[in-house]
């Protein structure tokens, strides 16, 4: 009996019997209605190619200012990192770490996990490790708030309009190019085929 | 009744927390931490100590929740004037200045959402503390979405933290963080960790109990 025949659901813990899922469906349960099991074409090339993608365009959002300001013949520039270090210049380090955390490092490590581990298993090879390192990206994934970010900045471009004149830069536009990849990223990825692989033989 | 069925009902399967895999727990030592012959896991067939770690985070939660919204999250200082913004006040801030979208989404994100959260959270966890058996899918749906908007509470530390970055380094204005973002992060870190400990195959595991008995 294959793992993947025999499936108890997650929210709800009913033992499902599941038929050969086909490319590109899903098998959903049907007590409550939560994900048993989900096929994604291509999974591991899919997912490595916005993998790529996105470490192109967090590098360009992190190497560029997402907003500068003009006042009085001054201009501020502000990066992710620069907003970080004003709270811990202001001895706010819980709130700065906080930043840091759900902002640079939780999604950084999501996307060099995940490259990780699919580059190797893109070419059938297991590495030391892979099995620690899926079981990190599964519990730092829901700290990637990524998105929440860009709405963060949209309400302080509101708030300094009249206090001066806001400039967006590069870096805002990858940050709205990142979101969705990240969400497709995540989306593509077929967890049920990635433990399969890297886990030991049942 | 089918083998693996049978099986369920005589509580020995398990699946696995992290890589999903349907293990077959040894037959009574429930107290033995089995592990998962394919990532290594440890296997419990539900979170251990699902409701008394929810309650504890979702206690300090609502003990975090009222200072967060008191304090002020940031003091703006400009030419000698000095103006504290509380989370309440800024939504009302924005919908002064004609942009009501984003008030809505900084009071929806800010000061419903935390709030909502609390009481979905409570109430699901008298729901199971009392055995009840009522609609258990819709349950599991108010669980999922307690999953789903946790994050989007951030939205005012990430103002925050812009606005202390853009405005700090100015010398006709400056913008500090106030105690109210200490307080606010809080509610957010630990509204997501109480929504990760509770056990949503609890409200099943009632139902299916009195669903028995009758």
């Amino acid at each position: 009996m294959s793992a993947r025949e025999l499936i108890l659901c997650h929210d709800c813990d009913l033992l499902n019997r599941v038929a050969e899922v086909p490319s590109g469906g899903s098998a959903r349960c049907p007590r409550c209605g939560g994900l048993l099991d989900r096929r994604v074409p291509n999974s591991i090339d899919r997912t490595l190619a916005l993998v790529l993608a996105g470490l192109v365009l967090f590098l360009v959002a992190n190497a560029f200012p997402f907003l500068a300001m003009k006042m009085q013949g001054q201009v501020t520039h502000t990066t992710l990192a620069s907003g970080v270090r004003a709270l811990y210049a202001h001895d706010e380090r819980f709130v700065g770490s906080l930043v840091l955390f759900t902002t640079i490092v939780a999604p950084l490590l999501q996307l060099l996990l995940l490259l990780s581990i699919l580059s190797p298993l893109k070419f059938g090879q297991r590495v030391p490790g892979m099995i620690p390192m899926f079981r990190l990206l599964k519990r730092i994934e829901s700290w990637s708030m990524m998105e929440v970010f860009l709405i963060g900045i949209l309400v302080s471009l509101v708030k300094l309009a009249d206090m001066a004149q806001i400039v967006p830069g590069i870096a805002i536009w990858s940050f709205a190019l990142l979101i969705p990849v990240l969400v497709a990223a995540k989306a593509s990825l077929d967890s049920h085929l990635v433990w399969e692989r890297i886990g030991r033989r049942v | 009744m089918s083998e693996p069925a049978q099986a369920l009902a005589s509580g020995s399967l398990a699946g696995c927390h992290d890589c999903a895999l349907v293990v077959r727990l040894p037959a009574g030592q429930t107290h033995v931490a089995a592990r998962c012959p394919r990532c290594g896991a440890k296997v419990h067939r539900r979170k251990v100590d699902s409701l008394a770690r929810t309650w504890a985070l979702v206690i300090t939660a609502a003990m975090l929740y009222l200072p967060a919204n008191i304090y002020p999250v940031m003091t703006v200082t400009s030419l000698g004037k000095s103006q504290s913004d509380t989370i309440m006040s800024g939504a009302i801030y924005l919908l002064q200045h004609g942009m009501w979208p984003l008030a809505l989404v900084v009071f929806v994100a800010s000061v419903l959402v935390p709030l909502l959260k609390l009481v979905a959270l409570s109430g699901l966890l008298i729901s199971v503390q009392r055995g009840s058996s009522w609609r258990p899918l819709d349950r599991t749906r108010l669980y999922r979405m307690t999953e789903v908007v946790g994050p989007w509470s951030m939205v005012d530390i990430y103002v925050v933290t812009i606005l202390v970055a853009l405005v700090s380094l100015g010398q006709l204005a400056s913008i500090e963080a106030g105690l109210g973002a200490v307080f606010f992060g809080g509610v957010v870190v630990v509204t997501l960790l109480a929504a990760e400990s509770f056990d949503p195959r609890l409200i099943w595991d009632r139902a299916e109990a009195s669903h028995a008995r009758r």
